[in-house]
């Protein structure tokens, strides 16, 4: 199923799967239910070096390329996307650094990172959402510091990064133009973390508010230079969406999964409910969406392993990939029937999983205003 | 210190096993794994490493191709990795133990494990025989092992409780379930296993003859386990139930009460 992948993809694969279903899955029902973080599980994801996938070789890392990352994160989204998007989302903010970074500060990142951290990206703010360029946190700069002001919302991994890339304003004047990019490390004093949402998927993941209180930094932690930040987190977006788009095949995967499980011991009427066709016709329907939407993904993933802009690609992958898991996983449900929405089986949590899809990176809807821009061009 | 682990592949642990045309167990399309135990033996390797600072070698007897074990060995963190091929020979435990012993008696060694008994053949000798072979102590069945000194302290399994066997190195020990977790590859492990050629040792470099690893024992035939049969679903009341089910468990099993 799925591209043709190198026997190294294969391998990478097949441990990573082994780990998720042996180590990971049993744990899931009740982190989910608790809304837990599973640090644990994730301190034994990085002594795999899952942490490290994208930090390049001289920095310590593994320096894989994108498409061996997508197969490694679909695989772990097959199982919790939710684990997978604490791991993904060190490397957004790792993103920032690559492009953006010299390489005092990759290094700097990586060795906070390869030890066993998360990164964390922060950009939205309570007042800025699709709207990233009206943000209003600032860095002042001081001498050889900046001091940052702002608050952050929706932070992934805010609670348990060691280290942030965050977007401030160094020139209110200048709007978007006037935005900055920095490397802001958690032990630097004046950071707070506020609460954590009580979110309806995504529940092993942590999302929350982060406060940046006259928290100085050294000059040194800008990345590029000053007023290059709207397109530092642009550029950023536009690799993630990608990323985005694997961890919804990852969900969708294991929808179907479980449903042609369930549909082959299922009995109604006399026979497996599979053997009904309108029954098949959902289960076909759901696997010609998910395969479209994971090729789609590989294209994405091999235009950017060629350093080829992925704007346009970027958000047709991740609207499609977001609209597909949820058609996906709703469909599910219904296979289920009414056991689909008892949270004593497994479909009803993927649908809840699924929605957020739609949403992060840039809503749908901000991705269909992308692609219109681009044909519009 | 040097360190090293005796490991094989077997048949893994869901594979559905079939016969040939011959009656000899099929292995096409089959998918195989490491040992289970000789996993917790290469486990305590690496741990033993890393307190040591010593270096890891996995053995394995077998055909050139299979190097899957040998691989997950070296992604673990294992230094470097031997396979025996000894061609087209059929190997019972002997011969098997002729041969590593063989390799190993050339080669520096202050500790040698492996799992206690494979789960295919389950014959919990091959280990046992190397320690003789060698003239070294075997301790088998260990579930905890510290080393100091030049001696080791080796925790086993008895009826009823459990024994300390203290035994100057170099020495086998076989591992037991408990001993430890084995622990997942690195990602980057699994690429230095990509790249890490195992060292192909092939009977004659050994300067043997296959007169000398004749088996000693030649299986006969082979016979599959009978596939369970259905069992029996009582409705009734569950009162009613339970006291047909325990007539059936007293008259047809013959349960002795
Ligand atoms: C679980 C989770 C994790 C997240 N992690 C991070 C993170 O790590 N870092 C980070 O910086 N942010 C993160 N976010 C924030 C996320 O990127 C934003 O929620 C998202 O960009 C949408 O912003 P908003 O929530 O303010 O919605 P709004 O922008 O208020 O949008 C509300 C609705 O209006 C629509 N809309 C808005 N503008 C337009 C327009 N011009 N045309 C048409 N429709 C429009 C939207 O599509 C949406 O339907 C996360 C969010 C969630 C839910």
């Amino acid at each position: 199923m799925g591209h043709i992948l190198t026997e190294q993809q294969k391998e990478l694969k097949e441990l990573v799967r082994s780990f998720a279903v042996n180590e990971v899955k049993p744990h899931i029902k009740e982190l989910d239910e608790k809304g837990e973080f599973p640090m644990e599980l994730l301190k034994q994801a990085f002594e795999m070096g899952l942490h490290c996938l994208e930090i390049p070789e001289e920095y310590g890392g593994s320096g894989l390329d994108y498409q061996t990352t997508a197969v490694i994160f679909e695989e772990l989204a097959k199982v919790d996307a939710g684990f997978a998007i604490s791991l993904v989302t060190t490397f957004v903010a790792l993103r920032s650094v690559i492009m953006a970074g010299n390489d005092a500060q990759k290094k700097l990142f990586a060795d906070i990172i390869i030890p066993g951290a998360f990164g964390a990206f922060c950009l939205t703010e309570p007042n800025a959402g699709s709207d990233a360029g009206s943000i209003r946190a600032t860095a002042v700069r001081d001498g050889d510091e900046y001091v940052i002001n702002g608050s952050k919302c929706f932070i992934t991994n805010g609670s348990v990064a060691d280290v942030f890339v965050v977007f401030a304003s160094t020139d209110r004047s200048k709007g978007v133009k006037g935005l900055s990019a920095f490397i802001v490390e958690r032990s630097r004093e004046g950071i707070s973390v506020g609460k954590h949402e009580d979110k309806m998927g995504l529940r092993l993941s942590n999302t929350c508010d982060v406060a940046f209180s006259d928290v100085r930094v050294p000059v040194s932690h800008r990345l590029g230079e000053e007023g290059t930040g709207f397109t530092t987190a642009m550029n950023t977006l536009n690799i993630s969406r990608a990323f985005v788009g694997t961890l919804a095949v990852g969900i969708c995967q294991a929808a179907i999964d479980e449903c042609v499980k369930y549909a082959k011991e299922r009995v109604q009427f006399g026979k497996p409910i599979i053997e009904f066709q309108a029954v098949q016709m959902i289960l076909a329907d759901m696997e010609i969406q998910t395969e479209a939407a994971r090729q789609l993904v590989h294209h994405s993933m091999v235009l950017m392993d060629q350093g080829k802009p992925v704007v346009k690609e970027g958000s047709i992958t991740k609207c499609f990939c977001g609209d597909t898991v949820v058609r996906v996983t709703t469909d599910a449900v219904q296979i289920f029937g009414g056991y689909g929405v008892s949270k004593e089986y497994p479909v009803e949590k993927l649908m809840r999983d699924s929605k957020v899809f739609q949403i992060f990176e840039g809503t749908n809807q901000i991705q269909r205003l992308v692609i219109a821009k681009e044909l519009a061009k | 210190m040097k360190i090293i682990v005796l490991a094989k592949q077997t048949f893994d642990t869901e594979a559905k096993l079939s016969l040939d045309n011959n009656g000899k167990i099929d292995g096409q399309g089959v998918k195989l794994i490491m040992n289970p135990y000789d996993e917790f033996a290469v486990e305590e390797g690496l741990r033993i490493k890393e307190k040591t600072n010593g270096e890891v070698t996995v053995i394995s007897v077998d055909k050139e191709q299979d190097q899957d074990a040998l691989r997950q060995a070296i992604a673990m963190g294992a230094d470097e990795a031997v396979m025996v091929v000894p061609g087209d020979v059929e190997l019972d435990e002997y011969a098997t133990a002729t041969i590593l012993a063989k390799v190993i008696s050339k080669m520096e060694y202050d500790i040698i494990l492996g799992g206690f008994r494979a789960i295919d053949d389950g014959s919990c000798q091959v280990a046992g025989r190397v320690a003789e072979s060698l003239n070294i102590p075997v301790v088998n069945m260990i579930t905890e092992i510290k080393i100091e000194n030049g001696k080791a302290q080796a925790t086993r399994d008895i009826e009823g409780g459990s024994e300390v066997i203290e035994v100057k190195l170099p020495a086998v020990f076989t591992a037991q379930k408990g001993l430890n977790e084995p622990r997942y590859p690195s990602m980057k492990g699994i690429m230095k296993a990509r790249k890490k050629p195992v060292k192909i040792i092939r009977l004659g470099e050994l300067g043997l003859v296959e007169d000398q690893i004749a088996a000693k024992v030649k299986p006969v035939s082979y016979t599959l386990a009978e596939p369970r049969k259905a069992g029996q679903v009582i409705q009734d009341e569950p009162a009613k139930a339970v006291s047909q089910a325990v007539k059936l468990i007293l008259e047809k099993v013959k349960v002795v009460v």
